[in-house]
């Protein structure tokens, strides 16, 4: 089901996010979704992330949808030109798959294939105009589609602790104008500076999910302060997850972490986004303590 | 070798402000210039008062030698509202970058032609796209300037103002929004989600 319904009818809503394997076999993926993942209302998919080839997006979609979960289609612009790009959509409205996700997508140097050729022929914000335009019954190219045009909820994503603030707000009102109707954010673990960010992004009235990444450990949560861009993670984090190393590495010390930063948010945004980044099984114990569950 | 063609004459006028200064690049072998068609578009802005002055020079690509051609022009374009560039993309990269508190638009779309490109060094770059994003740009090519070469805004792997594929790189969108910031015009980039053409030209 699309999930823009559920954000009508003013539903909180939960997703967290898998990424399909370096292989064929989807054993484990569903597994864990089946398993630790029922309270969510949808499961985001990745498209090769980090620019790291892996079993597509929409064969996991369907996976998971035929296991009964909902999911939502992360589509790059990285890989695929817009003839592909609009094929993949159809497909997915085909496998009956409604839920979607633009992302310009990392570049191509970033992963473990630097040799292939960065496509990024739309982008995020085309994108969006480019499921808009189907959804209308038309191609890009101005070519009417065969029988009823696809529908889906579109998503997108925001970087709302980004050093570039001003930059990516001008950017999510760019994708809202092309058809954004729900976003979901890079992983917040500063609340003031979401609750900041939520206090100008709120007049676009598009219902915003707080990104989250469960911390395994200090190490990691250096990496990504210095690593990945949009990521701020404040001291009192990197400290607490290096008091105690038993706590940290069982996940307790993250789960912790997390659900409080969720509990300080959840009143200024419509919904929560988890990366649990392997951590599926984590996922039921942090909404409980989170007061989600 | 490469042509630079008029932007329709309607989006040209419509970027002339009130008082606006004319910088017309004409002497370089490797470009094909419509030095006829220009000729009758300044005409029109001067007969309308738009236009206050047209100067008219040659290689402003070369920061040098722009500074030698503008500097006793230097009042007007003070003076001006607005400055309108005829000339390659990297010309009206490096007048942007030189005017950098003016808006500095493109009359022009540069569009590749096989063969010898010129030899002057230059600190900027022109992809010849043939549909110039100058105008909504600030002046500041994303084509040739960001990894991705995206035209409708920042994405998300910008840190610290520097790109995701280079640390020693800026963010061309960084740089724009900085740019538009400071002209007080970031309407411009309030345009509909743009969608390139990569057919070859017919």
């Amino acid at each position: 089901m699309r999930i823009s319904e559920l954000f009508a009818r003013g539903e909180f809503v939960l997703t967290a996010e898998v990424g399909p394997p370096k292989g064929f076999n989807l054993d484990h993926l569903l597994h864990e979704a089946e398993e630790f993942l029922q309270d969510v209302h949808a499961i985001n998919v990745t498209d090769c992330q980090s620019s790291v080839m892996r079993l597509s997006s929409l064969a996991t979609c369907k996976a998971l949808k035929d296991k009964g979960l909902n999911s939502i289609f992360q589509l790059t612009c990285r890989d695929r030109n817009r003839i592909a790009l609009q094929s993949d959509l159809l497909s997915a409205a085909y496998f009956g798959i409604d839920n979607m996700l633009a992302l310009t997508g990392d570049h191509t140097v970033m992963g473990d294939t630097k040799s292939a050729k960065p496509v990024f022929d739309l982008d995020s914000v085309s994108l969006l105009h480019c499921v808009k335009t189907l959804e209308g019954g038309f191609d890009l190219a101005g070519n009417e589609l065969d029988g009823d045009a696809p529908k889906f909820a579109k998503g997108a994503v925001v970087s709302p602790c980004s050093d570039s603030v001003d930059v990516q707000l001008a950017k999510m009102e760019r994708k809202i104008e092309a058809g954004a109707e729900y976003f979901q954010t890079q992983a917040v673990y500063d609340s003031e500076k979401f609750i900041k960010f939520m206090d100008r992004a709120k007049q676009y009235k598009v219902p915003v999910q707080i990104g989250v990444i469960i911390p395994k450990n200090a190490g990691m949560a250096n990496f990504m302060n210095n690593n990945i861009a949009g990521v701020s993670i404040p001291a009192w984090v990197i400290e607490e997850l290096k008091a105690d190393k038993e706590k940290t590495k069982a996940g307790i010390t993250g789960i912790e972490i997390t659900a409080r930063i969720i509990k300080e948010c959840k009143d200024y945004c419509q919904g929560v986004h988890i990366m649990a980044l392997g951590w599926e099984k984590h996922v039921p114990a942090l909404l409980e303590q989170a007061g989600l569950k | 070798m490469l042509i630079t063609q008029l932007k329709q004459i309607d989006e040209v006028k419509a970027l002339a402000g009130a008082k606006t200064v004319i910088i017309s690049c004409e002497g370089c072998k490797e470009v094909h210039f419509p030095a006829a068609e220009a000729k009758e578009l300044y005409n029109d802005l001067k007969g309308s008062g738009t236009a206050q002055k047209v100067i008219r020079t040659e290689y402003v690509c070369s920061p040098e030698n722009l500074a030698v051609q503008t500097k006793k022009h230097l009042p007007a374009i003070e003076a001006a509202d607005t400055v309108l560039v005829f000339s390659c993309g990297v010309g009206v990269q490096s007048v942007s970058e030189m005017f950098d508190k003016k808006p500095v638009f493109a009359g022009c779309d540069t569009i590749p032609l096989p063969g010898y490109q010129g030899v002057t060094p230059l600190t900027v770059d022109c992809d010849q796209c043939g549909e110039c994003y100058l105008n909504k740009t600030g002046g500041i090519c994303p084509i040739a300037l960001c990894s991705k070469s995206l035209v409708n805004g920042q994405c998300g792997g910008c840190k610290d103002g520097k790109c995701e594929v280079d640390k020693e790189m800026d963010c061309a969108w960084e740089r724009i929004y900085r740019r538009l910031e400071k002209l007080e015009l970031l309407e411009n980039m309030k345009y509909p989600a743009q969608i390139r053409n990569f057919a070859p030209e017919a």
